[in-house]
């Protein structure tokens, strides 16, 4: 379970966060939408706890992660996987190290196992036989796909999505969304997901945030969100209609 | 008038405060990083990639240095030498000015050149695509990964490296002394023995050792607080570089005048 209470946070002097509240329960995903620059990945960034903020907590299953240091920080993150916008993949590193890094440094599995599951991630992804290229020989959502192999292959309790299809063509973009929700069918993680298209993940999220101007302008169901007057509202999901 | 006095204090001020913090910061990643280094499971192969990276790869570039350093050291002294008569001494000046003062140095400029500038670069880049974030998610520390292997391998690189240039520099200053200016060959290494004890060594060790960890400290905390892009890697490898290059040149004043 995630909760947001009254999250603020400045950058460069330019407030950013105003008050941010919201609660995504145990296995349940939450779509997040909002203008480009209004603090999306900025809030996402506060849940890892890469970033802290002025004020505001942030419960993960009970814990702050706002407070949490060391171990208990780590003990927090290890429920967590975060598949960055731009797949934050380790640029020295082929595909095959990528995906088994966290295993290998996590978890202690031995070598024949981790190879299994590896190859097992990357096929699910849809990339089976990629796992001796490097990074920079892969598209954009060849990125993203092999950055979601290696957030799954811990089995994480939680999942933070950034703009998890912006960028790619359609029928990627569907697998993707396909994948995530097979994922959750599997292993009902929670989840967070930031998107710009809302009739994309409608049969994937139980619950929609809308952030406009640092503040949570609506939360609701899809259902909730579709049948809404609110202006500020409407135009996300008009743009998308 | 006032106003832009005001203004100019105010930003002399700004700049002397953001030192300050800049200093600290810098203070706190290595105190971190030594924290880290003490603290299992220690990185091993990455200790050994990145020795091949700081060091085996410098390697050419510092016998390249080294064996003309010692070439010109031997001209030079030679001539300045042989104005009192004393060319018999040629061999343990070089030697003492290589192992002494030269080879720490000048070993220590150019890995910084060639290893810290890539090195800064490379942690730039990770920081900038998010990949030192990406690990720090996973619940691991960057710093056991990135920059306890880097001051372990530059601590354990540059004493190798200024070895080496020590070893060239003697042999191109043997060429050029006694292949081309005719000083005998039982002099110019005989006197070596001499003059050159254990305590001369020792100090070129001490400095060495000390540069390895100011110049891996340096590149990697520029590299690791990278900012705003490309541009930021640009600048944060220029900044890595000069003051690398500034801080061996007065940690050695410092070094000297108390093992001197």
């Amino acid at each position: 379970m995630i909760e947001v209470i009254d999250l603020h946070k400045s950058l460069n002097g330019v407030q950013v966060l105003k008050g941010i509240n919201f609660k995504v329960e145990k296995g349940e995903i939450l779509a997040l939408m909002g203008k480009s620059g209004h603090g999306k990945s900025v809030l996402l960034k506060h849940i890892v706890g890469i970033l802290k903020p002025d004020r505001g907590n942030i419960l993960i299953d009970g814990e702050d992660i706002v407070t949490s240091r060391g171990t208990a920080l780590e003990r927090l993150r290890s429920k967590l996987g975060y598949l960055f916008q731009g797949g934050a993949l380790f640029d020295s590193i082929n595909v095959f190290e990528n995906v088994a890094f966290p295993l290998r440094e996590k978890t202690s599995l031995p070598k024949e196992k981790i190879r299994e599951k590896v190859l097992q991630e990357l096929e699910q992804v849809g990339l089976p036989g990629v796992e001796n290229k490097y990074p920079a020989e892969l598209s954009g959502g060849m990125k993203k796909r092999v950055a979601l192999a290696r957030c799954l292959c811990t089995d994480p309790e939680i999942m933070l999505f950034d703009e998890p299809t912006t960028g790619l063509d359609t029928v990627t973009a569907r697998s993707i969304n396909n994948l995530i929700k097979e994922t959750h069918d599997r292993i009902k993680f929670t989840g967070v997901m930031i998107t710009h298209d809302i009739n994309q993940v409608i049969s994937i999220v139980q619950k929609v945030a809308v952030l406009d101007a640092g503040t949570i302008e609506f939360t609701g169901t899809p259902e909730e969100i579709q049948a809404t007057t609110d202006p500020i509202v409407r135009q996300f999901f008009n743009n998308n209609a | 008038m006032i106003k832009g006095i005001a203004n100019t204090i105010e930003g002399l001020g700004r700049s002397i405060l953001s030192s300050i913090a800049n200093l600290g910061k810098a203070g706190v990643f290595l105190g971190t990083a030594i924290v880290y280094t003490f603290i299992p499971p220690l990185k091993i192969r990455r200790v050994i990639k990145q020795i091949s990276f700081i060091g085996v790869q410098s390697s050419l570039i510092v016998i390249l240095t080294g064996a003309f350093t010692g070439m010109v050291l031997t001209l030079q002294s030679y001539y300045a030498m042989s104005k009192f008569g004393a060319e018999a001494l040629l061999g343990p000046a070089v030697a003492l000015s290589l192992i002494r003062e030269l080879g720490p140095v000048t070993s220590a400029l150019m890995v910084t050149g060639r290893a810290g500038s890539a090195l800064a670069a490379e942690i730039g880049i990770m920081r900038i695509s998010e990949q030192i974030d990406a690990i720090e998610v996973m619940a691991l520390n960057p710093y056991r990964y990135l920059i306890v292997p880097n001051l372990l391998a530059g601590i354990i690189s540059f004493p190798l490296m200024a070895s080496i240039f020590n070893v060239v520099g003697i042999f191109g200053g043997y060429l050029v002394g006694v292949q081309l200016l005719g000083v005998s060959e039982g002099g110019y290494f005989g006197e070596m023995i001499t003059f050159i004890n254990m305590e001369e060594i020792r100090i070129g060790l001490y400095k060495s050792l000390s540069f390895g960890l100011i110049v891996t400290w340096i590149c990697c905390y520029k590299g690791f607080y990278t900012k705003y892009g490309a541009e930021g890697v640009s600048k944060a490898t220029t900044e890595a570089v000069v003051t690398s290059s500034i801080l061996i040149l007065v940690w050695d004043y410092f070094l000297t005048s108390v093992l001197f």
